[in-house]
């Protein structure tokens, strides 16, 4: 039973039907089997973030799902946000704050931040803080990455 | 690092997941959400040679209500439990708690039966179950048993489950029109595991407390029912009695020391979380101030 098993998922709208390991996780199946390198795989237990996805529509860390669980879901990554559009306003209001340096957090980051958005119109900085407490930067000290998310919140509440 | 290799069975029914487990007992684990598990494979702490995973029983999943019990299915997710307008009304103390437990990609997938079956006793939700009264149901080959939280927890990462028995679902008492909750914890980060927490829920009737269940995580091997509570108990309580149940709690707790906090640290903000507790409970900040 170690062997390969089959699954059938979709990932960013596009069916995929792979055989894997069960010993395998979504974002190793992410990167090396679908070489989507956006997710990233910092920590591998859970505390950092960087491997942020979706799945069936609710963010989870992709470093603690198996690959075989994802069996019949729906799972976006970074690229799928990207490409759609979807974030294009919380990318650019990164960019415009400087809310990353070295890149590394930023997709589970931005990931995390539009799961808030999602939920909610007027998050405050506390909410955002707390939203985005699963998620370590080691580069900007946070509070740029605070503004953007609030810039953004509050240009979606005006449109 | 990667989790070992292992065997993937993907149980298809309660009976079908016990099965499994009687057929492989310790050389399987079960996966629930996977939010302890996995990061214990990741990190080598596990090597189970079969998983049973039990993700696809819908039917361990949800909350209800009858009467006075309320009844938390094990694959109810953290996520459930802090959204549940039931869990908000019957046990206040769980929603509380919840916001507590990790971070919302963490809590979209991690489950109350997992969590529990885990035994963290730096985890909050055990504590939870020991303030609450909670009854675990485990569900092995000869049927169900119904298990005190008390008698539950029994070690790091050690519970009274056997290898062969699948824990399905927890009971709780509803809570009392006139009772009051209060949890709190310290960790160096939102969400992180605490450095010390504090759960309970008492009844609260003409400025006096009983049925005062104050349950510390994070302070021992399991969690641990302070006894000094007993002092305050159906009593007028006063700033001299709160400070000599506090001197008790810090006699009677045997606090560990890790990288996180000392031992005497540990004690020190176990007595400032029983009066922050015992205050907020009564609504009286003439407890609050003072030394601990």
């Amino acid at each position: 039973m170690t062997a390969p098993l089959p699954i059938s998922l979709h990932v960013n709208g596009e069916r995929v039907d792979a055989q894997v390991l069960p010993r395998l996780n979504l974002a190793d199946f992410l990167r090396e089997h679908l070489k989507l390198t956006g997710t990233h795989v910092g920590c591998e237990h859970g505390v950092c973030g960087a491997c942020t996805v979706r799945v069936n529509g609710q963010i989870v860390r992709s470093c603690l799902m198996l690959a075989v669980q994802t069996h019949c879901a729906l799972v976006e990554t970074i690229e799928g946000l990207s490409d759609s559009g979807e974030i294009a306003d919380l990318q650019a209001a990164f960019r415009d704050r400087n809310a990353l340096q070295c890149g590394f957090c930023t997709p589970g980051m931005l990931i995390a931040a539009q799961d808030l958005l999602i939920q909610e119109q007027e998050p405050d900085r506390e909410r955002i803080r707390e939203h985005l407490s699963g998620n370590y930067c080691r580069c900007t000290g946070y509070q740029a990455i605070i503004d953007a998310v609030e810039t953004t919140a509050r240009a979606r509440r005006g449109r | 690092m990667k989790a070992s290799a292992f065997s993937y069975a993907r149980a298809t029914s309660v009976g079908n997941a016990i099965e499994l487990l009687v057929a492989n007992g310790e050389r399987a684990k079960v996966l629930s959400g996977g939010q302890s598990l996995m990061p214990a494979m990741n990190l080598r702490l596990v090597a189970p040679e079969l998983i049973v995973d039990i993700g696809d029983l819908t039917e361990l999943r949800g909350i209800t209500v009858r009467t006075n019990t309320l009844t938390i299915g094990a694959l109810t997710r953290h996520v459930d439990l802090l959204k549940s307008s039931d869990i908000a009304a019957h046990a206040p103390l769980l929603t509380d708690a919840v916001a507590h437990v990790a971070h919302p990609a963490i809590r979209n997938r991690g489950t109350i039966g997992g969590s529990l079956a885990h035994a963290d006793p730096a985890s909050e939700l055990p504590a939870c179950m020991v303030a609450l009264n909670a009854s675990i149901i485990a569900h092995g080959p000869a049927g169900e048993r119904l298990i005190p939280a008390k008698d539950f927890f029994i070690g790091i990462y050690e519970t009274a489950l056997s290898p062969q028995e699948l824990l399905v679902a927890i009971e709780l008492p509803v809570a009392a029109k006139n009772s009051a909750h209060f949890f709190c914890e310290f960790a160096r980060r939102h969400g992180d595991y605490a450095i010390i927490g504090l759960a309970t829920q008492a009844i609260v009737e003409n400025g006096q407390l009983t049925d005062f269940r104050p349950a510390y995580f994070s302070v021992g091997d399991r969690p641990q029912l302070a006894k000094a509570a007993d002092r305050l108990t159906k009593t007028a309580i006063t700033p001299a009695l709160l400070s000599e149940a506090s001197k008790a709690l810090s006699e009677e707790l045997d606090a560990p020391e890790d990288q996180q906090a000392s031992s005497s640290m540990r004690r020190h903000l176990a007595k400032v979380l029983l009066r922050r507790c015992v205050s907020a409970l009564l609504d009286r900040p003439d407890l609050s101030g003072g030394s601990p």
